[in-house]
């Protein structure tokens, strides 16, 4: 009895990996993008602003991600638009990252205490100037380890792509098993391997915390 | 007008918490002013409304030639010329001695970066403190802190200087140390405004003691003052301050 994959498979494995990082990094740019001026905005003095946004966040984070994912691949095609699996995948995890992000890097902007902008502020530093010699390099330092956090969030779910047959690991995975019947042995590499991509980030976002309290 | 500072009738409340009533009092240029009184007697939110960090909400306030009662004041150039020490320090605690100083006189005065140095060497010799332009504000001590806090408000050359009761967070020892930076510019003639609980600093450094009570000037005078209370307020609040 053949108890091994063949090499065929585990390339196979390996590029559903590949396609796994590619959509965690879109999912981290798209959500950086879209979700650092929201963080700004949900601190901004304006009360509609404000608003608008929570009511966005709250969106966001109160839809399942694999209805995200349905939502940009079918729902955009039936307006007319044929989006591939990658870019409506890319798509909602921007949207689910965006929620996500903005919520960790307000709560690291508000941490900054209140004295340190009225010290700014008594400085005579405009807003911006506040904001970016003052308050962003303090949150920085609080805000990553939080993020990194996520980070490994974002690569764990962008497995749930597999819902709009988006061939990243668990979908491939899925498929190999579909035709090798060995269910343990293909989703123990699957397991190693999404093991393999977030142990790292986890380990690193300790190092770096450290190291900016050295700091 | 030779007032650096002038409340008239200066109103202020918190919703329905009236905070200043009918406010008057003058800081003449040059001039040491005290503000005491017990917690929550509004001596904090009268020398907060001097900056702008508070608002008024009845009478005039005039700093600096500015209008502070009047909508549309320019805070920033106000802020150009009052300085105001904390309780708390209020360092950056991820710059150095040296970038928390010249931080403000870069972004708001344009100065240089040798130029805004040598204005750092110069308010940290002022403050006694030159050997520690490379530090962290996390290693040094409070009273340390305290001073470096002086000297980055001193950088910006102001007008008037605003201490909020900067020795409330240091133990004694500290304490000396900040009062007699404080006490050498006032010998220099720098106009200040100070709310404090050292009664014997008052006494020996202000021109004018002004004892507020439940949001009014309750009664002024100078270092005398302590030693005959006219009114029972103040003849209490020395009794327990002693």
């Amino acid at each position: 009895m053949n108890t091994s994959l063949s090499l065929a498979h585990y390339l196979l494995i390996l590029q559903g990996a590949g396609w796994t990082i590619i959509l965690s990094l879109m999912g981290f740019v798209g959500g950086t993008i879209v979700g650092l001026p929201i963080a700004l905005g949900r601190i901004s003095k304006s009360a509609l602003l404000r608003r608008s946004l929570a009511a966005y966040i709250a969106l966001i984070q109160g839809i399942p991600l694999p209805i995200l994912m349905f939502l940009c691949y079918f729902g955009i095609s039936v307006m007319g638009f044929n989006l591939p699996a990658l870019v409506a995948a890319g798509l909602a995890m921007t949207a689910y990252a965006s929620a996500y992000l903005a919520e960790i890097w307000r709560g690291s902007l508000q941490s900054v205490p209140n004295a340190q902008w009225e010290a700014a502020e008594c400085l005579a530093l405009t807003r911006f100037q506040r904001m970016t010699h003052v308050i962003l390099p303090q949150a920085v330092k609080i805000s990553i380890p939080p993020t990194i956090g996520f980070l490994v969030q974002i690569v764990k779910n962008t497995s749930y792509a597999v819902v709009i047959g988006f061939a990243e690991l668990t979908y491939t995975a899925r498929l190999i098993n579909n035709s090798t019947f060995k269910p343990f042995i293909v989703f123990s590499i699957a397991a190693a391997l999404y093991f393999a991509l977030c142990y790292p980030l986890s380990h690193y976002a300790r190092r770096l915390e450290r190291k900016l309290k050295r700091a | 007008m030779t007032n650096i500072v002038e409340f008239r009738n200066v109103r202020k409340s918190y919703g329905q918490v009236e905070v200043l009533k009918d406010v008057s009092l003058s800081v003449p240029k040059g001039s040491v002013v005290a503000l005491i009184g017990r917690s929550g007697s509004g001596k904090s939110t009268a020398l907060r409304c001097v900056n702008g960090l508070e608002t008024i909400q009845g009478g005039e306030l005039h700093v600096c030639g500015r209008r502070l009662h009047e909508p549309g004041t320019d805070l920033r150039s106000l802020r150009k010329d009052v300085g105001i020490v904390f309780q708390s320090y209020n360092l950056f605690p991820h710059k150095t001695v040296e970038e928390n100083i010249t931080l403000s006189p870069r972004l708001t005065k344009g100065l240089s970066k040798a130029q805004a140095k040598e204005v750092a060497q110069l308010v940290l010799a002022q403050v006694g403190l030159s050997e520690k332009a490379n530090a962290y504000p996390e290693q040094l001590s409070g009273g340390q802190q305290q001073r470096v806090a002086i000297a980055r408000s001193l950088a910006m050359e102001p007008e008037l200087m605003l201490f909020d009761e900067v020795t409330s967070a240091l133990d004694p020892e500290l304490t000396g140390e900040v009062l007699k930076t404080i006490e050498a510019l006032a010998r220099q003639g720098m106009s200040m405004i100070l709310v404090t609980h050292e009664m014997s600093f008052a006494k020996r450094v202000a021109n004018q003691i002004v004892f507020m009570h439940h949001g009014v000037v309750w009664e002024t005078g100078d270092g005398s003052m302590f030693d005959d209370p006219k009114t029972p307020e103040l003849r209490n609040f020395v009794g327990n301050g002693l």
